[in-house]
């Protein structure tokens, strides 16, 4: 539509408008990018207290630590995405405009992603330290965490979406999202899991990278759909 | 042929028609239910591997697989629902979700009773079925639990039918990526269950039962859509006539 209106911005436009409005939000008020990694850390800190710190014992549990601390996470982000342009009337614009809501949806997830899910995986390799993790086997967690993350904003942006502006919103959010995140979990720690075996596990990163492609192309449309009713 | 579908869509003649179809289904079901256990649990022989306990499967099976049509119902009602806007879909939806949750319930408590003589323990997770039936389980909450916090019936309509549908996809991955994991986790081999071809003394009364099963769930299910429609109807004009007619809400 962008060809013939030249007043109109085009598709592309409206997606990086949306995903730098939220960079910026998220630049001037940064406890909130912080508060998930500081609970990551601290998760993936609560394991060896509880089993004890064996070498041993670390290196069998650690990936599927931290893939469930990395979930965690995650989730405890989420509940903000869509909250405060529900409480402002954000959303109410972007549902009016003529931009695809869509488009809209994929532009407020990347943000999302960029602001939890990317430092997520970035500050992982130093907690996989601790737990003994050689380095080859470092390089696959960045690896299913990084396709994981993806997943995990996306499927997170459908239950945002269906949730926001319900009072009960948290605890639910939880209750929608775990179940759906389940496969993802079970590849990415599985994955590395095997990778620590030196066992094959090009399966999982494939299978992780279809889930990440298959996710990209559905899950917006859930979430505006979702959008939609909540916002009705 | 299209007159029949737009009379169905309406709830007044959908509540008449569903309460003569009850009786149908549910005696008929109550008699397969009556047949089928009789047959399956003291006519049919015991199985050469497993004995006696494999007769569980007579409630086990028709369990697993009626939780799985529950969910379709639920996600094909809430689609059709969405995409025509028709509200008898919705209540359709609605009430298949409690119905799924205690089949798949029922599917995990006889798996859970049966895998303690044959695996030794009640519960193994590296069966991969027993896995994904517990995510369902899961989903079928998660479901009810958004339909429950909406207080508005259109837009928790609407909400959870999105939610089924996005479920539906993942039932399918959850199912291969189950079993790709507990392929990798098998610590002790599985027995086939039942083995690969069954006595027909095993079989017919297996058939009956899912047959009586699924009649019930049809009973079960028309029943509830029934109170769903008459709740959501309450403020119109023909359940106000019905309930206040002599002979009451029949």
């Amino acid at each position: 539509m962008g060809a013939d209106i030249p007043a109109q911005p085009g598709i592309l436009a409206g997606l990086v408008a949306i995903t730098r409005r939220d960079l910026l939000l998220a630049w001037k008020r940064p406890g909130d990018v912080l508060n998930p990694l500081f609970f990551f850390a601290m998760v993936c800190t609560l394991f060896p207290l509880a089993i004890g710190p064996s070498p041993a014992e670390l290196m069998f549990s650690g990936p599927g630590v931290l893939w469930v601390a990395a979930l965690l996470a995650s989730l405890l982000s989420l509940n903000s995405l869509f909250l405060s342009d529900h409480e402002d009337g954000s959303l109410d614009q972007w549902l009016t405009s003529p931009q695809p809501l869509p488009v809209l949806a994929i532009g407020k997830t990347l943000a999302h992603w960029l602001i939890s899910g990317l430092p997520l995986v970035l500050i992982s390799p130093l907690l996989a330290m601790t737990y003994r993790m050689p380095a080859g086997v470092i390089l696959v967690l960045i690896f299913t965490l990084f396709l994981g993350t993806i997943c995990l904003s996306l499927l997170g942006s459908i239950g945002a979406a269906l949730t926001v502006g319900l009072h009960r919103g948290t605890a639910l959010l939880s209750l929608l999202i775990l179940p759906l995140a389940m496969p993802v979990l079970l590849l990415g720690a599985n994955t590395v899991s095997l990778a620590a075996g030196n066992e094959a596990y090009a399966t999982g990163i494939w299978a992780l990278a279809a889930y990440a492609i298959a996710a990209l192309s559905l899950a917006p449309y859930a979430t505006a759909a979702a959008l939609r009713i909540s916002n009705e | 042929m299209w007159k029949f579908f737009h009379r169905l869509a309406s709830p007044p003649h959908f509540y008449r028609l569903a309460a003569t179809l009850i009786p149908w289904l549910m005696f008929p079901g109550l008699l397969l239910l009556a047949w089928g256990s009789y047959n399956g649990l003291f006519v049919a022989p015991p199985d050469y591997q497993q004995g006696d306990a494999y007769r569980i499967i007579y409630v086990h099976v028709p369990a697993a697989y009626l939780s799985m049509m529950a969910y379709m119902f639920m996600a094909i009602g809430g689609g059709i629902g969405l995409i025509w806007r028709m509200k008898l879909a919705h209540a359709v939806a609605a009430a298949a979700a409690p119905i799924g949750a205690a089949f798949t319930f029922l599917a995990l408590a006889t798996g859970s009773i049966w895998g303690r003589p044959m695996w030794g323990t009640w519960w193994e997770w590296g069966d991969p079925r027993l896995t994904s039936e517990l995510i369902l389980l899961f989903l079928y909450f998660g479901y009810m639990a958004l339909r429950s916090s909406i207080d508005d019936i259109a837009k928790a309509d609407k909400a959870s039918a999105v939610l089924a549908l996005v479920g539906v996809v993942n039932v399918v991955i959850v199912h291969y990526s189950v079993e790709w994991w507990s392929s990798l986790h098998q610590g002790q081999t599985i027995l086939k269950k039942g083995g690969p071809a069954m006595d027909p003394e095993m079989l017919q009364p297996l058939l009956a039962m899912i047959l009586g099963f699924t009649l019930i769930f049809g009973a079960l299910l028309a029943r509830r859509v029934r109170t769903e429609v008459l709740y959501r109807e309450r403020r119109t004009r023909w359940v106000r006539k019905m309930v206040l007619a002599p002979e009451g809400g029949r």
